[in-house]
């Protein structure tokens, strides 16, 4: 990796008293790198002020791609490419493309999504994972902060914010 | 968590558990050596894995005159086991998805492992139009792609070939679906794993890390997805009903087909998946996380779709003497007397009959009549395709070309053999992903888990008492 990140970081027991600490540390105006979890926690968001997640308008755009793409690859297929009579049917008999349609909307939809969430989320099968704690996807709730470029007296600054918060464990890590 | 569960609803994670006694009940099947039980039932399962290839290389070998099929019935137990296995492949969407979507908070007990079984029994379901194009290796001509031959393309007005598309984006969507709710639960395994087995579940679980904005992107993608598959999942098995209803044989002609299987999909779904989590739960020790309460639901599941498909047996029935056209009428009237008498009779008994049993509470609460009726459903729902696909084609419109189809050893032997794959590929999973989804397990805890729910009622129980006075 190209930059090392120092995180000093606070475990909490519970995700109740771990929102509150959140919403702490934007009262107090600290900059938070990063909130982990064992599961998704709501109310979390609106407390670390996270906008909602535009995913679902990729999912939009792919299934619309489908949908032309299968209608429009059977068309040119039955009406220009290949004109045969089916069944006493038209070459573009409309009603016989749905369920074809219908499909590559899902199949497109869903593909594209997953890997704009894999791409946009920086999953990938690679094998290196940079975890601050093993516990946090076990029971331990987790608030980050970078502080790289930090000096002491502002560690200790949120060391004793921790410490208010009531986090059972506070850790530093070099990612 | 301002937990809004009223507290008469029943516990769904029973136990007292804590967030990480969740995690280490559900990994510890993964972490352990395999139990004896485990090891004789992957056993069996792999000899009859052998057998089902065994019978399948054989099939390829000298062909599907092997099968004995004859001039009428073209379709036998093969198309019989596929729509069978394709209808189990139902329940696992149909848990996650649609009851995503309905927010019913028991699906967390039961939706990895359906899930995974909805894969498996799609996979399996695969092999069968697969082995009975005889020539397997050309299987690739069904998908349209530029050939030398013209380019000649494929039938897109043949319902044949839509099943082909409706399959594999069920497949897909299906393993896309499962895989992306099992990367958190992966990672918490690969937490807890050291050495060699932590490098492999560290490129299986992608890097997952539990960030927040990760899990709200994985939030709204699982809606996303549950909201894609809800059709999708009603598509499918529209469209393999479709293979029969847009064909001109009396019995098959009829537009009730796709409801009808829809209906009896995720009928047979969930008999399957009861009857895996039914022992899944005994032999893994997972009896806090899926409960009575879980049986229970599936059980008026499995009562509401019985009782469809059965209403839909005598819609038929009464459609084919309303409408006066001779050739319907005796294709019914050969269903339930003709031949093959016996298989509709199964199917009345397994399907119709037997279900009604959950109309009483003591029953859908027991275990052992659960997994009677999970195993009568799963062989009604065999005999129902093999009513609709046998009897009808047996009896021709020429009385000439009337037969008798009865199955060769090939045939019992891919069926039975297919058994043997789909058990072999869950007997695996088991053993290397968490079978109950952790983390969806942990987000309901604070709401569904009966120490919370038991704080609620006293808190309810005080302030009744304080309005009294």
């Amino acid at each position: 990796m190209a930059n090392k990140k120092d995180v000093l970081f606070g475990l909490y027991d519970d995700e109740e008293i771990l929102v509150d600490a959140v919403k702490e540390a934007k009262n107090q105006k600290f900059d938070i790198m990063d909130v982990f979890t064992p599961f998704p926690v709501h109310g979390l968001d609106p407390a670390l002020g996270l906008s909602e997640s535009r995913l679902h308008v990729a999912g939009f755009v792919f299934g619309l791609l489908g949908a032309l793409t299968a209608f429009g690859f059977m068309t040119w297929i039955n009406v220009v490419d290949w004109p045969i009579i089916i069944g006493g049917k038209p070459y573009w008999a409309v009603p016989a493309f749905i369920p074809i349609t219908f499909e590559l909307t899902v199949l497109f939809s869903a593909v594209g999504m997953v890997i704009v969430f894999y791409t946009i989320c920086g999953l990938a099968p690679t094998g290196n994972t940079k975890v601050l704690d093993n516990r946090i996807t076990d029971d331990k709730f987790c608030l980050a902060f970078d502080v790289t470029q930090m000096d002491e007296s502002e560690k200790m600054e949120l060391e004793k914010f921790f410490g208010n918060t009531g986090a059972s464990e506070i850790n530093t890590k070099t990612l | 968590m301002g937990s809004i569960t009223s507290p008469i609803r029943e516990p769904l994670v029973t136990g007292n558990k804590t967030y990480h006694q969740i995690t280490e009940d559900i990994c510890a099947p993964t972490e352990r050596a395999p139990s004896l039980s485990w090891t004789i039932a992957f056993t069996i399962a792999n000899v009859l894995l052998g057998v089902f290839t065994f019978t399948s290389v054989w099939t390829v070998y000298f062909g599907i005159g092997t099968w004995d099929l004859n001039r009428t019935v073209g379709w036998g137990w093969d198309i019989t086991n596929f729509v069978w296995w394709i209808g189990i492949g139902h329940a696992g969407t149909l848990i996650s998805a649609i009851l995503l979507l309905f927010r019913q908070k028991w699906r967390t007990g039961v939706n990895r492992a359906a899930e995974a079984m909805t894969i498996f029994a799609v996979a399996v379901a695969g092999q069968f139009p697969l082995i009975h194009m005889g020539r397997a290796w050309l299987a690739f001509f069904i998908f349209p792609y530029p050939n030398t031959r013209g380019p000649l393309w494929v039938n897109f007005n043949s319902p044949l070939l839509w099943d082909v598309f409706a399959i594999s984006t069920y497949a897909t969507v299906s393993i896309l679906f499962w895989y992306v709710g099992l990367i958190p639960d992966l990672a918490t395994v690969r937490d807890r794993a050291s050495g060699f087995r932590k490098k492999i579940y560290s490129f299986v679980s992608f890097g997952w890390t539990g960030s927040a904005k990760h899990w709200q992107r994985w939030e709204s993608l699982s809606l996303v997805l549950a909201g894609l598959a809800t059709p999708l999942v009603l598509s499918v098995h529209t469209i393999v009903s479709f293979d029969f209803a847009t064909s001109v044989i009396p019995g098959w002609h009829t537009t009730i087909f796709p409801p009808y299987f829809v209906a009896g999909a995720i009928f047979s779904g969930f008999a399957m998946v009861l009857t895996l989590m039914i022992i899944t739960r005994h032999v893994l020790n997972l009896k806090d996380y899926i409960t009575i309460a879980h049986i229970e639901s599936m059980n008026k599941v499995i009562l509401l779709t019985g009782t469809m498909v059965g209403i839909a047996y005598l819609t038929e029935m009464f459609v084919a003497w309303y409408s006066g056209y001779i050739y319907e009428q005796f294709a019914f009237y050969n269903r339930a007397l003709g031949p093959y008498w016996f298989a509709y009779f199964a199917m009345m008994a397994c399907n119709l009959i037997s279900p009604q049993i959950f109309w009483w509470k003591k029953m859908r609460r027991n275990i052992y009549v659960t997994f009677i009726i999970s195993i009568f459903v799963n062989i009604g729902m065999w005999y129902e395709r093999f009513v609709i696909i046998a009897t009808t084609l047996a009896r021709d419109f020429l009385p000439s070309s009337w037969s008798l189809y009865t199955p060769t050893w090939v045939e019992v032997g891919i069926f039975v053999g297919s058994l043997g794959m789909f058990f072999t590929l869950f007997l695996v999973f088991v053993r290397v992903a968490p079978v109950v989804a952790i983390a969806e397990i942990k987000h309901i805890l604070k709401t569904s888990g009966d120490q919370y729910l038991e704080e609620k009622k006293e808190y309810v129980k005080k302030q009744q008492f304080t309005e009294k006075e």
